[in-house]
Formats: structure tokens, sequence, C-alpha cells
């Protein structure tokens, strides 16, 4: 194992997201925060989801998560991507590091993304709603897992698009539409019987309600049901990667 | 071992395309080899394929004995590319690219001072917090190339470098590498410069349409052309058609009252050639030979092929 190449590679990804903080971190944090401003004060009035829990409260884990998923999403894919166009992402071709190398570093920095997100996204939300955590360690745990998973599907979108439209296609067609229907403005128990079973086919929707369950204690799904899921998500399109990444897809001839 | 680079029997295909076909040759140890070809000819393929960016369809490539896919990591260990597009991260610096690329090798802090030497050596000290953006391009052939040569590999493969920069730089160029050459280093060099291959490399290997057609020495390769020129400096009033008939298929141009006359070594004695200008009442004001250069083997060895083809 090559451990300073794969730790150069990563503290590379995580150098790059940081140079450019306004559009990578404040840019994802405040986008919440009208989120907040406009669902929180027109409908905290009128909804209550769990009991004892203001519809505030209840969103910002979701829009946590949301942000978390996102934003490790958009830094692989955009880094590969980018990195592919313009051609630069040759010299790292050259150099000795293995797919597993190569693909923990670029997961690794998507994790990191997610946490420096997540975080400040919590930070400001802190300001909107009283917040109380249930338990710091299924908060981790969930933040990992997604942020990973989202981080190697990250890489899958980098290698398969062929121009910025694909990433943003991507983007825009699976990532938001699964995101935005994962229960993040609502619990999936509140929805018709069909639109609640097709949700627990989305594998976000674990990824928020674990989340969820790390702050209140509870959830609309059992908290390892949504371990398992997550974790097999992130194994699946681990696997999926690593399996391009070997194949030289999109990558070496 | 002494091979730097053993290609061998090596086959290309991208679908239909016939890349690569069947390439089979060595480069060995310490020496300043060209690669020459002209466009389309396989030469990109080719060292995508010594890189292990591309993988051949059959056949095996090995650099310092390491095979490039078996021991993929000793291989790249070995090999520096300099690619022949201008392509960087406008994320960084000039010196924190170098520090990241010698970190993807293993390296630490240790290498540091080779970084900075390799700074001072291709004159970018003062540009070493610059981004790669604010180069200018002769400046980002440079970091390339400092880029390229952070791990000290054995073999170094610069992919036209000297294309599209300035006649200093191209100089500058030419003095580095042949400092890299005596210091050891096996370099690889493709280029359309015709006469940069012929001042620098030992030895050639001319590719055309993925096979290859020529590999020698330099100096064997041009005393494999079999012809000379002789140029004549003719009046004003000389015309084309009043040269003998025996001559005009021997013209290789003729412009501006320079008449320039392609002759066989062996079947073209010159004084023949003069005896018929004499006889035929041209008189010429002056008359040098030129021994052929690689741009004449170059082009009668491709064109050889296309007739065949």
């Amino acid at each position: 194992m090559n451990w300073r190449g794969f730790y150069t590679l990563f503290a590379k990804e995580v150098w790059r997201f940081l140079k450019v903080t306004t559009q990578t971190i404040f840019a994802p944090v405040l986008t919440v925060l009208l989120y907040l401003l406009v669902f929180a004060s027109v409908l905290s009035e009128h909804v209550q989801v769990y009991p004892g829990v203001t519809y505030a409260s209840f969103l910002i884990p979701g829009l946590i998560m949301m942000s978390i998923i996102q934003n490790a999403f958009a830094n692989s894919s955009s880094s590969l991507f980018q990195s592919k166009m313009t051609g630069n992402l040759v010299f790292t071709l050259l150099a000795p590091l293995s797919d597993l190398e190569f693909f923990l570093a670029f997961v690794a920095a998507s994790v990191i993304r997610g946490i420096v997100v997540g975080l400040g996204v919590l930070v400001a939300a802190m300001w909107f709603a009283p917040l109380s955590m249930h338990s710091f360690w299924i908060l981790l745990g969930f933040t990992v897992l997604s942020s990973a998973t989202l981080g190697a599907l990250g890489v899958i979108a980098g290698l398969w698009a062929e121009k910025w439209d694909h990433v943003a296609a991507f983007q825009n067609f699976v990532i938001l539409p699964l995101s935005f229907l994962s229960g993040v403005f609502y619990s999936v128990n509140n929805l018709p019987p069909f639109w609640q079973g097709l949700s627990h086919f989305n594998p976000f929707f674990y990824m928020i309600d674990g989340f969820r369950y790390g702050f209140f204690g509870v959830a609309d799904s059992s908290l390892g049901l949504s371990f398992f899921v997550v974790g097999l998500s992130l194994a699946a399109v681990s696997a999926l990667c690593l399996g391009l990444l070997r194949i030289g897809y999109h990558l070496r001839n | 071992m002494s091979h730097a680079i053993n290609i061998a029997k090596v086959h290309k295909n991208y679908g239909k395309l016939h890349a690569l076909a069947g390439v089979d040759f060595q480069i060995p140890q310490g020496s300043f080899f060209g690669l020459l070809g002209p466009n389309g000819a396989g030469k990109s393929t080719l060292i995508n394929t010594i890189a292990g960016l591309t993988y051949a369809s059959t056949g095996t490539v090995e650099v310092m004995g390491y095979d490039v896919r078996a021991q993929w990591r000793q291989a790249r260990k070995s090999l520096g590319v300099v690619p022949q597009e201008l392509v960087y991260d406008s994320f960084f610096s000039v010196i924190e690219v170098l520090r990241l690329q010698s970190g993807y090798f293993g390296y630490g802090r240790e290498n540091y001072p080779w970084l900075d030497e390799l700074l001072d050596i291709l004159s970018l000290t003062d540009k070493a917090n610059a981004s790669m953006q604010s180069l200018s391009g002769g400046m980002k052939r440079r970091a390339l190339i400092a880029q390229a040569l952070v791990h000290r590999p054995p073999v170094i493969v610069l992919d036209e470098p000297t294309a599209g920069v300035d006649v200093e730089l191209r100089k500058m160029l030419w003095e580095f590498t042949k400092r890299l050459h005596k210091e050891g280093h096996t370099i690889v060099l493709t280029t359309h410069y015709l006469e940069e291959a012929e001042a620098l490399c030992e030895q050639i290997a001319i590719l055309n349409h993925g096979q290859l057609i020529a590999l020698d020495k330099t100096k064997t390769l041009l005393g494999r052309y079999p012809y000379r020129l002789l140029r004549l400096s003719l009046p004003l009033e000389f015309a084309l058609p009043t040269l003998p008939e025996a001559l005009q298929s021997k013209v290789q141009s003729f412009e501006q009252g320079e008449l320039v006359l392609r002759l066989h070594r062996e079947q073209d004695p010159i004084c023949g050639i003069l005896e018929s200008l004499r006889v035929a009442n041209i008189p010429f004001l002056d008359l040098r030979t030129e021994e052929p250069g690689l741009e004449e083997v170059f082009m009668q060895l491709t064109s050889d092929r296309e007739t065949l083809s």
C-alpha cells in the first residue's frame, strides 16, 4: 500500500475544496438557511411530525443530511471530471497509486467535505430551533456511511461523464430527486400507502431517517434496517466503482 | 537487464483500427532515443502503452525490466512522462503541484530540496508560488517537465516537448535534456522537428501505420539514404525547360535562381552532371553539395510505405 501516495491524493482533494470555500461550504450552508427560513417559518405553526418536536427541529437533521449527500457527491464527481477534462488527471494516473488508493482518497475527501458542510449547516441552523442529540455515534456513523456512499457514486459519475452536462444530469435527475423525496421535509408515514412503500426503496430515505434518529431517538424506520441499507448501498456502490477503476473505464484505454 | 524499455509484439486495436500492429523493439539503457512518425502513425498510442495509460490488446511492455501491467507500481516509479498537451491543475501553484506529485510517488519533505533544485534548473524559482494558470506557455511546459522528474525516474519520455515553444526555450530544453542524458537517464523523445531528433538522438525508430519501419543508429539511418543534393546558382535568364532531359527527373526544386538536384550517390557522379550542363550550355554561378538530413530519410521511408500500401 502506497500510504503516502494515498494520503497526498486525499489531502489534495480536501485542499482543493478548501481553496474555494465560498462555493463548496458557504453556498450550501446559505441554501439550507433559506430552506429553513421559508419552510420552518411558514409551516412551523401548522405541522408537527413527532410529538414534542417542532417542525423546524424536525426539518434540520433532514436538511443537514441532504447537504451532506449533495456535497459529498459534488466533491468527487466535479473534481474527477474536471481533472479528466483538463487532462491533468494524467499525472495521477502515471503515479504508483492503486485503484483502491485512488478510490479511498476521493471517497475520504468527500466524507470530509460532507462533515464540514454538515457542521456548517448544524451551527447555522441551531439559531432557528432547539436541537437535542440522542447519540453522537449514530450521527457520526450515518454521516460517514452516507457521505462515503455518495462520494463513491460521485467517482462513478465522474468516470462516466464525458461532458459537464452529464455531471449536471446525474446531479439534477438522480441525486436531487432522490434526496428531496426521502423524507427531508416530511415523515414518510404521513404519505399515502403507495408513496410510503416506494420511499422505502430509496436508500437516501434510510440515510436521513437514521440520521434523524441520532437527534431524536425516534424515526420512521428501524435503526437497524437503516444501518443495513446504508451499509449495503455503500458496499454495492464501492464494488461497482472499484470494478470500473480496475478496467480503467474512461481512464485508461 | 540492459533495456530501459522492452516492447514485445505489441498490438493495439480500437475497433477496426489497428493502431499498433506488432511493434517489437528495445530501447537501451542510457540511450537518447528518438521515436518518429507522421501524424496517426501510432506514436502517442505507443507512449501511452509504455506509460500504462493505454492497455495493449496483445503483447507486453517492460520499463526497466518491470511489466507495465503486472508490475505497474515499479514500472511507473521508473518512468517520467512529459505529456504533449499543456495540462495543469489551475487550483494549485507550481511548488504545490510538484509537492503533490512527489507525494503520489511516496516522497515527503526529504524530497523538497530536489524539488527546489528542479525549479532552479528550469528557471522557475521566482514562479514557485505562482498559480499554474498564470504562467506563460513556456513556463507551463517547464513546470510539466519538473512534474515528470519529481521522483528522479531513470527513464524519461518527452512527447513533443518543443512543440510551439520559442527558439530560446527550445535551446534551453535541448541543453536540459542533454544534461539529463549525461547524468545517465534514458531519454525517449518524440518530435515533429526532425533536425531536433538528428541533433539529439543516438538511435531512432520510425513508426508508420502502427508498424516499425526503421530502427537504427541515427548515423546509420542517414547513411542508408542513397541520395545527396546538388545546389546550383543559375543566371536569372535560365528557364527550367532548357535543362537536359536526363536531368529533368532529378530536379527537387527550382526557386529564385537556385536549382536543387537530387543525385544518386553511385549512379549520378557529379562530374557527369556538370558535363551535361556544359554541353547544354547552361552556365552556373556557384555550386555546393549537401548531405541528406533526417527529413529526407523520413520522407523517403514513409513515402515508400505509402507506395507499397
